[in-house]
């Protein structure tokens, strides 16, 4: 127990880091992820088609590989970066937005074809059939499926710990080597703060369900 | 010399507002409209029935394009149905169009329902399409519902939102498809009603409905389909007092047994 209480700094330092990560990667991936979405239910076939394959490419190799191509292909390509931090926010996005993508088709297929058919007959583009009718109705239906997304985010940032950034599984793996006697409870400790980002989450996820259901 | 000039270049009455020639289409196998010919002129309600699978919804469909055809020609006004992007959006803004099932925008309130196209569309001011539209609600009788989301209200209720919906754009010519149908018996005279009115008015519309009723009130021109093919166009004295198909003779058979 003494350990958590010794390291509270670590602990807190790390606990920023990994919040960090996961807000700024959430938004990119929830940015990213719904454009995807769009480009796969547009009229023009190549958009279709990449985000097709980008979907399927990234949901199905493990988050290491995006990790290692963000932080070592890249590099290697020219594209440096100051900090891993930012191989790591884009490995985490990249990631992120496939699922994301993926989540947000399967409620844009849920909003009956009636509304679109409704938009079109007004006079709307396909952009505004989108944006004003066919996504804000469709992101209230997918806010479940989304938050365990963004839940999943927050626990996958722990891989960038393997990749020299010292977010909560960094410290944690430092804080056991440090302490070989009480890995136990340094890993307790690690469990306690990650809880503190995704409890709330889910909390917050309940709410804003309840406020944005739309009765049909 | 000046009257010729005038009467040369306005649209004079009569001429075809809505105009399909030798229209086909195929779903798959099923040849759903066959080598359709039908004009609309400005201010005339016609009522197209017949019975299901005839395919007076797709012809109804068609003719904004929410269904695409195989060949032939559909014109507004003049103007041939381009193929989609932003030119189909504005011509389909002059059709308006209200659905079976109503489609209000469910997330969207009542007013919020008539005034998005008019805003982003149009780009009206909203204090002007907040007025606009109130006086349309007014006019179909829901004005006090404006505030709610369209689930709060009947079916009756929610299909005159969509006719107001739809008139908010000023359209040229309206189409119905099959407006009553999915409404309970007490809730289909309301919105007769309402498209009754508006045939006074002198709207261009067309109505795919089985309220022979209305047909017989509203209509100039009632137009039989069956198989996919445009059977009968007559006036609805001539149509039901003496039809001349067999497959019409049939058909008012069957409605007027029951």
């Amino acid at each position: 127990m003494d350990v958590i209480i010794e390291s509270l700094p670590q602990y807190w330092d790390g606990f920023l880091r990994t919040l960090f990560l996961a807000v700024v990667s959430g938004i990119i991936a929830l940015v990213v992820g719904t454009l995807l979405a769009a480009a796969r239910v547009s009229p023009v076939a190549a958009l279709r088609g990449f985000s097709m394959a980008y979907v399927e490419v990234v949901r199905n190799t493990p988050l290491t590989i995006a990790f290692f191509f963000a932080a070592v292909v890249l590099p290697r390509l020219g594209v440096t970066f100051q900090q891993f931090e930012v191989a790591a926010i884009i490995a985490l996005s990249a990631y992120t937005a496939a699922f994301i993508a993926e989540a947000v088709r399967s409620g844009v297929n849920s909003v009956p074809l009636g509304q679109a058919e409704a938009a079109r007959s007004i006079g709307m583009t396909f952009g505004q059939v989108l944006s004003l009718i066919i996504l804000p109705q469709a992101l209230r239906t997918v806010v479940p499926p989304l938050i365990n997304i963004l839940i999943a985010l927050v626990k996958n940032s722990s891989v960038a710990g393997a990749f020299f950034v010292l977010e909560l599984f960094g410290y944690g793996k430092q804080l056991a080597n440090d302490h070989g006697d009480a890995v136990m409870w340094v890993l307790v400790g690690v469990a306690f703060f990650y809880l503190l980002i995704t409890v709330p989450l889910g909390y917050v996820a309940h709410q804003v369900e309840r406020k944005v259901a739309i009765a049909r | 010399m000046f009257a010729r000039f005038v009467v040369m270049t306005t649209q004079v009455p009569g001429d075809a507002l809505v105009s399909l020639n030798a229209v086909n289409k195929h779903y798959g196998q099923l040849h759903v409209l066959k080598d359709i010919n039908f004009q609309v002129r400005k201010g005339e309600v016609v009522v197209v029935i017949g019975p299901s699978g005839s395919g007076k919804s797709t012809l109804c469909r068609a003719i904004n394009r929410l269904e695409t055809i195989d060949d032939g020609d559909i014109a507004i006004d003049g103007k041939k149905l381009p193929e989609e992007g932003k030119e189909l959006a504005h011509l389909r803004a002059d059709v308006g169009m209200v659905f079976q099932s109503f489609n209000l925008f469910a997330h969207k309130t009542i007013l919020e329902n008539v005034t998005l196209g008019p805003i982003k569309v149009k780009g009206m001011s909203k204090a002007e399409a907040d007025k606009e539209a109130m006086a349309l609600l007014e006019r179909v009788g829901v004005g006090h519902q404006a505030p709610k989301l369209p689930a709060q209200l009947s079916g009756g209720q929610q299909q005159r939102v969509a006719i107001a919906r739809a008139l908010a754009m000023k359209p040229k010519v309206m189409l119905f498809d099959e407006p009553t149908s999915a409404l309970d018996p007490e809730m289909i005279s309301e919105v007769l009603d309402v498209m009754i009115q508006l045939a006074k008015e002198g709207m261009t519309m067309i109505v795919v409905t089985h309220e022979m009723g209305f047909a017989r009130k509203a209509a100039d021109r009632v137009v039989f389909m069956a198989d996919g093919q445009i059977v009968e166009d007559a006036t609805p004295e001539q149509f039901f007092t003496n039809p001349q198909s067999s497959r019409a003779k049939d058909f008012l058979s069957k409605l007027l047994t029951h």
